[in-house]
């Protein structure tokens, strides 16, 4: 049997989905017995927000399972469309609520794309440190719910706690807020960091690898983890290519395409950093690339505090208010934690966009879960999201 | 990487029946597009896909886009000379008509093997009402699958031979589109009597109507 539901379509197709993967024995036979559907979610600890999945069992096997989406929506489309440029920028914090300075930079490169605004140098530099700061945050969280899925209740999530308290220290100070930063500005950004904010996000950098070094000492051998993470989810190349899988996720699988080195947004391309790539595509190489990206955003940060130059951080020509772009679309992308965030905006040269579009990397990432989960047991298919790295607030908008 | 205006080419000698029109932006990105027909949008697109030039094997974004139907006035000015021998005057006929609207969907397509992109082609539906129906991409970029679910829901365009064409985010009972432009809000909300413009004028047409004063009795 198939594993999906595509099978009366093209031959393209049914050949491209029964490439490899896992495919599931035929249920209904004198051995086995009748299917058993379970909804998990949406109030569910290890959907990490309001996410159903209707999985049909048969025995502890897994062979349908179907994403619910839709329980947080709210329609952030429509909202942003009835509102001027600036006044989704605060909103966007709310998409992506681990990652807000990363989904403001987006939202931003895409008006500035838009309207051909040109952003200062230091601002640029400064956009650098707040979004790899966010990379931080949401990796090193990202590992300890996944630890959490993995039944160690709640011990490596606190390390990672400790060290996001840091992180969300700096940006209170700078942005007045904790987890919705508001920022970024179309053509800059909003506060000028003081030096000793400089001296204080530098030391924490600089203190940065002790905690990975610490966090992996801890976990990266782990007997359970590697048990229950090591051939678990195995996701093809070719198949997350197809279907738009974006971020660690993808490149866990050995696929070479990382945003910030194909498009070169913002001053990435003066900087020297490598993207891992993992060989298997399973859960245990999804956990390694957030480590090692970790480690090169480090090396990102370093660069940035020692090249950070002087001068404005706003382009002197940015309008703030009576903000109206020309007719025209544009659509900006980043490398946001999760994978590609982008923009799409229309504009029909009044102050509100004609069409304003988030590309969630979360809700795309999700594509193929069910390919990702077939044959494995329901223990596995938490593990296995929880590796993906959703976000709810991103996926239903 | 090849232009639009390339890539036009090449599909239009490939495909010779085929429609396929530039749409010019005319913003500061430039970045123009495709107009595919529906009826070879799915040829059009696997070319694109496995095409070795472009191999545009990654579909970034799908998304769709309400246009509604758009009154344009023509100004017609027409030289009426002076029966009296004075200088001529310019009349102005105003005469309006309406530009059909559509839905569109807009794909970003970009190469991974390749590393460039991106190449966006549009798709337009025949009218806003009845012919809503356009081939999904679907088959040919499976990342499609959640967002044209998310098109189906929200502004109502059908996908046709889309595997699981359900609502996405919306519940399934749902009857509107809540994206489209002309899309009114059930007004079924408790309504609150705040102080508030916009909110009060909309509760007042659930209050009940003002109580007629009294008559003044006439003085004596």
């Amino acid at each position: 049997m198939s594993c999906s539901d595509f099978s009366g379509l093209d031959a393209e197709l049914s050949a491209f989905t029964n490439m490899g993967g896992p495919t599931v024995r035929a249920v209904k036979d004198q051995f086995h017995g009748d299917l058993l559907e379970v909804s998990m979610g949406p109030q569910h600890p290890s959907t990490h927000g309001v996410f159903r999945m209707v999985a049909t069992l048969d025995g502890e096997q897994l062979v349908k399972l179907k994403p619910v989406f839709g329980y947080l929506h709210r329609n952030h489309e429509k909202i942003a469309e009835n509102t001027t440029y600036l006044g989704s920028m605060p909103y966007t914090d709310r998409l992506d609520y681990l990652c807000s300075m990363s989904t403001n930079w987006a939202y931003a490169l895409a008006v500035e794309k838009l309207s051909g605004q040109a952003v200062p140098d230091r601002a640029q530099y400064l956009r650098i440190i707040m979004a790899e700061l966010t990379r931080l945050v949401n990796h090193s969280c990202l590992v300890g719910f996944l630890f959490n899925d993995l039944g160690t209740s709640f011990t490596p999530l606190l390390y990672a706690f400790r060290e996001r308290e840091k992180i969300l220290d700096l940006f209170e100070s700078i942005s007045g807020s904790r987890m919705m930063c508001n920022y970024q500005r179309f053509g800059g950004c909003r506060v000028d960091p003081s030096p000793e904010w400089l001296e204080t996000a530098r030391k924490l950098v600089e203190n940065f690898p002790r905690f990975l070094d610490e966090y992996e000492r801890m976990l990266t051998g782990n007997e359970i983890m590697l048990a229950r993470t090591q051939g678990i989810g195995r996701l093809d190349p070719v198949h997350a290519v197809n279907a738009g899988i974006t971020g660690p996720v993808l490149r866990a699988g050995g696929v070479d395409y990382d945003v910030r080195k194909v498009d070169g947004y913002g001053f990435y391309s003066r900087f020297d950093f490598r993207v891992p790539l993992g060989s298997h595509g399973d859960c245990y190489d999804r956990y390694m690339m957030r480590i090692l990206e970790m480690r090169e955003s480090v090396k990102i940060l370093n660069q940035a505090f020692r090249d950070l130059p002087a001068g404005p951080i706003m382009d002197p020509k940015a309008k703030t208010r009576g903000f109206r772009p020309k007719a025209g679309e544009a659509y900006g992308r980043i490398e946001s934690p999760k994978g590609e965030l982008g923009f799409y905006l229309i504009s029909d040269g009044s102050p509100n966009p004609y069409r304003y579009r988030v590309r969630p990397p979360s809700l795309i990432n999700l594509t193929l879960l069910e390919e990702m989960c077939l044959g494995h047991t329901i223990a596995d298919a938490v593990v296995i999201l929880g590796s993906i790295d959703i976000v709810l607030g991103e996926v239903d908008r | 990487m090849e232009t639009v205006e390339q890539i036009r080419e090449r599909l239009l000698a490939r495909f010779p029946a085929a429609h396929v029109t530039l749409v010019t932006n005319p913003g500061a990105a430039a970045e123009h597009s495709l107009l595919l027909d529906a009826a070879h949008a799915h040829d059009l697109a696997l070319f694109l896909r496995d095409d070795p030039a472009q191999r545009l094997d990654y579909c970034s974004n799908a998304t769709g886009v309400d246009w509604p139907d758009k009154e344009i006035t023509d100004v017609v000015k027409t030289t009426v000379p002076d029966p009296a021998g004075g200088p001529p005057k310019i009349v102005e006929q105003k005469t309006t008509h309406v530009q059909p609207g559509c839905l569109e969907v807009v794909y970003h397509l970009y190469s991974m093997a390749l590393k460039h992109g991106p190449v966006i082609i549009r798709l337009r539906t025949a009218n806003r009402s009845d012919q809503v129906a356009l081939p999904s991409l679907t088959p040919v970029w499976r990342s499609c699958d959640f967002q044209e679910r998310e098109i189906f829901d929200l502004y109502g365009i059908v996908f046709e031979r889309h595997p699981d064409l359900r609502r996405l985010l919306m519940w399934d009972e749902f009857k509107d589109h809540p994206m489209r432009k002309d899309y009114v809000e059930p007004d079924d909300y408790e309504w609150e009597p705040t102080a508030h413009g916009a909110v009060l004028e909309r509760a007042k047409a659930h209050l009940p109507p003002p109580p007629t004063p009294p008559a003044k009795e006439a003085k004596p």
